[in-house]
């Protein structure tokens, strides 16, 4: 056994890796054996920390200094500094946005210190490769305890009063499915993981998989306890290859020490994993449409009932979950319903994971208590100060706070009037958007609002199955409404097509891909009406998003004639003599933006 | 790998999982201990790295989970190495000087366990840290 004295965590995400945190283990490896230090420090390459924005991310423990944005030059200045001579590497640490300090150690950071980790207890702690840093963390115990010492009602007892709601976004309770997939006839019973996570802007299932992919073996084996099934299918996107590799390795590992397979813990309980890999399509994470996936058919959604907890896959019944849902799982059994209710609100218990994305300075992940509110209502609304954004380090450039997009294609978009509503299922819902999978995109003001919702619309339309009309050929009319309307040929009665089709197409699709498509429109329309009005009344682009729309000149007064508009204009639509006011040929004129962000003089105006 | 087959077995397999990550687990404890160990090269030369050693397995063998050795560069008592600074959340660190490896049991012992300084060890201040 090795002793080690220090430990080099890497951060070994998809985020970080791309950085090129794999490389950065090597060389540490390397020179920390070059130096003979190999037998006293061990680098583990962990899960994701959650901190994105600034991988690769690495960790030097015991001390917990938190270094950002890694770089190979810089592993031998850790060595040579921090390893061997105890002094930190001033210049890799943190430096505080807001107040411009430096931080060192991670639980003094607001990113950290807000949050609280459930599901992603592990990740970033652990080497999600190796099975005795998960047992080391109480792995496998409530497995244990819960075949040995709990029935199978007692199980489903705890999960249905913990009020753990479903993390894929809907909310329903997952006890309550637990039970109905309990009680459903059947010889054989299915359990499925559904890793199907395709939102623009998630990454919570992936980061899950692959910083704690023992977490969600164990929950599904729970539910299969619970519910009487012997066999799980984790169905995953093809394009996430490391989280399949780290499952991989978790249910070999698993199955190694008997904690998957036949009689688990000794009991006649026997439960198996199996991963199917998805080919990345967005309806797939529609349970029906999943279902026929693993089935080998087309993934094509069908309706409910039959629900799947009747009739699922192969026509048995059928537990399905998601990822997050089911790495909540083992610890609620192992601390208790109530342990669990002490966190979020009374309809939504816990905590939930959300990727915050878009304006802001911390993008990551991170886990909060349901029902933390986007500002904090003491402070009023300047979401600086507020909760998510002291998370999230404040709007990035110091820019102002527009708007908030929760829940992926299938959500909306929240003012800045609601920041102090609390988060969770049904208050998103009241306010028309959604908890979805649990993106969060920041916007501020430069974002367009018509422009985002034709973004969402795209996503949507590509990934339209096409097996219902008002999905396949409903969306596609939204779609060219909204071109219309930002490429300034809209015409006020648009606007009233957007509504009515949006609303039919809500209540006839067949599947929540469909019946959600419209409120990204929907819910910019009910909160930036002035918005939809000024395109189309005005012809303007209030945000100066919509490059139809927005049109730059050049004041002559203003002007020098340095030229350097000229120069950066790709397109040589700039024109004028040298210490001579420039003009710009709007026939030619692109609307990149490029000369007005070079003009030193404000001589370029955009309207 | 063997099986495991009872909840026992299990639990310990997560005492031995654990004992490798104590010192993992300890950086994020709250009330933890830092002993800080100086190893500038005359820290090194006149035996921090046994001394840090020495202090590292003490620590395993009295399963004291909240306690942690970190190096550190030289302080500057050049004439009294190895020495060891006791960091203690509250309280004043306590600085030790001429701490062999075979010492490392009196310090757990003493001063962690039962808070007793080492009287004759101490090295006085004698200069401020700018923080």
């Amino acid at each position: 056994m090795a002793n080690y004295k220090q430990y080099i965590l890497v951060c070994g995400g998809t985020g970080c890796t791309s950085s090129g945190s794999n490389d950065i283990i090597d060389i540490f490896n390397e020179k920390l054996e070059k130096n003979n230090l190999n037998k006293d420090i061990q680098v583990v390459r962990t899960g994701c920390f959650g901190f994105c924005e600034q991988g690769p991310i690495v960790k030097v423990l015991p001390d917990n200094t938190f270094y950002v944005k890694v770089e190979e030059k810089d592993v031998e200045e850790i060595i040579n500094e921090h390893v061997i001579k105890g002094r930190r590497v001033e210049r890799l640490l943190y430096v505080e946005p807001e107040k411009n300090e430096k931080i060192e150690e991670s639980p003094k950071m607001p990113f950290y210190k807000k949050q609280v980790r459930v599901a992603l207890r592990n990740a970033g702690s652990i080497n999600p490769e190796d099975i005795n840093e998960y047992v080391a963390n109480d792995g496998y115990i409530a497995l244990a305890k819960a075949l040995t010492e709990m029935s199978r009602d007692e199980v489903v007892k705890t999960v249905l009063d913990s009020g753990l709601r479903g993390r894929g976004g809907g909310g329903f309770p997952t006890g309550l499915k637990w039970n109905f997939a309990k009680k459903a006839n059947g010889d054989i019973k299915y359990v499925i993981c559904n890793a199907d996570e395709g939102d623009p802007g998630a990454f919570m299932d992936r980061s899950v998989l692959e910083g704690d992919p023992h977490a969600v073996l164990e929950g599904m084996a729970l539910a299969g306890y619970a519910i009487g099934a012997s066999k799980g299918f984790i169905y995953i996107r093809a394009e996430y290859p490391l989280a399949v590799h780290r499952l991989e390795i978790a249910i070999k590992q698993a199955k190694e020490l008997g904690f998957l397979g036949e009689n688990i813990f000794g009991t006649d309980f026997s439960f198996d994993i199996e991963i199917r890999l998805g080919a990345g399509a967005f309806v797939c994470g529609e349970e029906t449409a999943l279902i026929h996936s693993i089935e080998g058919y087309r993934g094509e959604p069908t309706t409910k009932p039959p629900f799947p907890a009747n009739s699922g896959l192969f026509n048995k019944p059928t537990l399905i979950n998601n990822v997050e849902t089911y790495a909540n799982v083992a610890i609620i059994v192992l601390k208790g319903a109530d342990w669990y209710r002490s966190f979020g609100t009374d309809k939504s218990p816990g905590t939930k994971v959300f990727a915050l994305a878009g304006a802001i300075n911390n993008v990551g992940l991170v886990e909060v208590p349901m029902g933390t509110t986007l500002s904090r209502s003491s402070y009023g609304n300047n979401f600086k100060r507020n909760c998510f954004c002291e998370i999230g380090g404040g709007i990035r450039n110091n820019g102002k706070f527009k708007a908030v997009q929760t829940g992926g294609p299938s959500g909306g978009c929240i003012p800045a009037a609601y920041l102090d509503t609390p988060i969770d299922f049904d208050n998103l819902m009241a306010l028309g958007s959604m908890m979805g999978s649990g993106g969060m995109i920041v916007m501020d003001e430069s974002t367009c609002m018509v422009d985002v919702s034709k973004f969402y619309l795209t996503f949507t339309v590509e990934e339209s199955c096409g097996k219902c009309t008002p999905c396949r050929i409903g969306n596609v009319r939204l779609l060219e409404t909204l071109e219309k309307i930002t490429s300034g040929r809209g015409k006020p009665e648009d606007l009233e097509k957007l509504e009515t089709l949006g609303k039919v197409i809500k209540d006839t699709s067949l599947c929540g891909l469909g019946q959600t498509a419209p409120n990204p429109i929907l819910s910019t329309m009910h909160y930036f009406r002035n918005e939809y009005e000024a395109h189309v009344n005005e012809r303007t682009c209030p945000a100066g998003a919509c490059k139809n729309l927005i049109k730059f000149e050049i004041d002559p007064e203003k002007c020098v004639g340095c030229t350097a508009c000229a120069r950066v204009c790709p397109v040589e639509a700039i024109k004028g003599e040298i210490k001579k006011p420039h003009q710009i040929d709007q026939e030619k004129c692109i609307k990149c933006g490029a000369c007005y962000a070079t003009c030193r003089f404000g001589a370029i105006t955009k309207s | 790998m063997a099986k495991i087959k009872s909840l026992e077995d299990l639990l310990k397999m997560k005492e031995t999982a654990k004992k490798n990550l104590t010192i993992r687990n300890a950086a994020n404890d709250e009330n933890k201990i830092i002993l800080k160990v100086a190893m500038g090269t005359c820290g090194i030369a006149a035996g921090a790295k046994e001394t840090f050693n020495a202090l590292v397995e003490e620590i395993a063998k009295k399963g004291l989970e909240n306690v942690v050795v970190v190096q550190t560069g030289c302080m500057g008592y050049c004439h009294a190495e190895p020495t060891v600074e006791v960091n203690e959340v509250g309280k004043e660190p306590v600085l030790y000087g001429n701490i062999k490896a075979n010492r490392a049991s009196e310090i757990i012992e003493k001063h962690i366990l039962n808070n007793e300084l080492l009287q004759d060890s101490i090295i006085g201040e004698t200069h401020q840290r700018a923080e």
